[in-house]
């Protein structure tokens, strides 16, 4: 059981190194997620009809299952984003971090990948 | 210290686990290492059977019935008071008052003895060590009051002087609040000296004790302590009961801090009267299953004894240290002569969540974050830590554990 969790660690330590830095000047309290224990940083831009994300966190788990949600978010349209069903979650066995009072914020991410997705469907009906 | 020495090797430590239920669990398929005491404790079968027989054998509501039951449930709920007051020294079980816990009985203070007492431009004292619980409240009661909070800071080692306390004071400070046991760094503060020095100068002094009760002997009589605080929950026994000591002098002229049933005299639509100490401050049924469960505590610290289980810990906390130091990258913070019942460390750069996470699945509970302890972190100017905590059922071999787990990690990053 737990070489199958360090596995999950590793490659969520992997994805970590392998996300692209969010710009220096975007870490800031305005792209914080509320309600995570390490610091995570999300900010979306709206390109050619679609979300862009970028993220970073301070502790390189939470970053990993970051960069997991952001490749699995990116790209899509505001109303694909605002209607996302993340089953994959539950799937890989991440769910358990998924209740409200795990520290990591994993469902605080998913609340806010959600909100940009609402709010870029509110100003372009996309 | 060869006193110590010698009761340490006389703790039987393997039965004492035994007496533990929960000391056998196992999580992810490891066995428990729990290093989460300062959260709170694992509670021993006695309060755990306990508790439950006197649902079945002695439950109905205290202070009010004729019958039977009720007269049994009283007599167990005034005798865990009594248990309290020679646990801790004090010279009255009246001055021994029910809480839910620590925050609640600082809160009490802040507020009945505030509202008699602080006035526009008086000032509270506390300490950079000290626990949102002893923080928040006092700024509430400035903001009611226009009071100003001061804040007595540590040294580079963490450690607080009484001195210092004594630069602070001004004829304008109503109260000093200040813990005796850091539960972010385990510092150890030298209260006794605090409380001479604000004596000195006419000031009380509230001890909170949450991080203390557990560790060592306590006596507010030596101490002199104005009021005390803490939580049984932290100390083998239940959640959700917790107690303020405070002297009959100071009680008496507060306030009460809650209106309702059992803590009044008389009641009419134009005036009520207050029941005497305690009562006047225990409005509502109190909770005294668990203040039943709560003597129980005392009788399993008593049955081992308080000095050997602080002989045992301190051992415990020099082993921890020397173990600890060498691992790769291991960086205690705070450097405290005097420490217990808990270290805070960071692995390297490696952030404090990373670490606890990993130190969850390899069956290693500790806490990380700020501990609820932020404004000293600032002063530290770091953003958390990961916290070992230990209790009387720890071992040397938990500590290898941690020592091996952490370099496990370190090999990761």
């Amino acid at each position: 059981m737990f070489d199958e969790w360090m596995a999950k660690y590793e490659y969520l330590i992997e994805l970590a190194k392998d996300l692209p830095p969010i710009q220096p000047e975007y870490k800031t309290n305005e792209y914080l997620i509320q309600g995570c224990q390490s610091r995570v940083w999300l900010r979306a831009d709206y390109q050619n009809e679609r979300i862009v994300f970028t993220a970073d966190s301070d502790a390189i788990i939470t970053k990993g299952i970051i960069a997991l949600l952001v490749r699995v978010v990116n790209n899509r349209t505001p109303h694909e984003i605002a209607n996302i069903n993340l089953y994959f979650i539950d799937k890989i066995g991440l769910s358990q971090n998924l209740s409200p009072t795990r520290s990591n914020g994993l469902l605080s991410m998913v609340k806010q990948i959600k909100l940009y997705g609402i709010a870029y469907y509110a100003k372009f009906k996309q | 210290m060869m006193n110590a020495v010698s009761m340490q090797t006389a703790l039987d430590i393997k039965s004492i686990r035994a007496m533990f239920p929960a000391l056998s669990l196992s999580v992810y398929n490891k066995p428990l290492v729990y290093l989460d005491n300062s959260a709170t404790t694992h509670k021993p079968a006695l309060v755990i059977d306990g508790i439950s027989d006197f649902y079945r054998t002695r439950n109905s509501n205290i202070h009010r019935g004729v019958h039977y039951l009720s007269e049994a449930a009283t007599l167990a709920y005034e005798e865990a008071r009594n248990k309290v007051k020679d646990f801790i020294g004090a010279q009255h079980s009246h001055e021994i008052i029910f809480t839910r816990g620590t925050t609640e009985s600082i809160n009490l203070v802040a507020f009945s003895y505030g509202e008699k007492f602080v006035h526009e431009g008086d000032e509270i004292i506390i300490s950079a060590l000290e626990h949102h619980s002893n923080i928040v409240p006092w700024q509430m009661l400035c903001e009611r009051k226009n009071a100003k909070l001061k804040v007595l800071y540590f040294d580079q080692n963490t450690e607080l002087h009484p001195e210092k306390l004594d630069e602070l004071i001004t004829p304008r400070t109503k109260l000093v609040s200040i813990t005796w046991v850091s539960n972010l760094l385990g510092t150890v503060v030298p209260v006794k000296e605090m409380i001479e020095v604000a004596h000195a100068k006419g000031v009380p002094v509230m001890i909170d004790a949450a991080q203390a009760i557990q560790h060592f002997s306590i006596d507010v009589s030596w101490l002199d302590a104005d009021f005390l605080a803490f939580s049984a929950h932290k100390a083998y026994g239940p959640t959700g009961i917790g107690v303020l000591y405070g002297k009959t002098e100071w009680l008496n002229q507060m306030p009460p801090y809650q209106g309702g049933g059992d803590m009044i005299e008389t009641v009419s639509f134009e005036k009520t009267t207050y029941n005497q100490l305690p009562f006047k401050f225990e409005a509502g049924t109190g909770n005294f299953v668990d203040a039943y469960g709560m003597g129980l505590a005392i009788d399993f610290i008593r049955s081992i004894g308080i000095e050997n289980i602080a002989a045992h810990e301190h051992q415990l906390m020099e082993y921890a240290i020397e173990t600890l130091s060498r691992v790769e990258n291991f960086m205690m913070v705070g450097n405290p002569a005097n420490r217990a019942g808990a270290i805070s460390f960071n692995l390297g750069s490696i952030h404090h969540y990373d670490v606890g996470m990993l130190l969850d699945k390899m069956g290693i509970a500790v806490r990380t974050g700020t501990h609820c302890a932020q404004p000293a972190l600032e002063v530290l100017d770091i953003q958390g830590t990961v916290r070992a905590s230990f209790a009387v059922y720890n071992t040397t071999q938990e500590i290898d554990a941690l020592a091996d787990a952490l370099r496990f990690i370190n090999n990761i990053f």
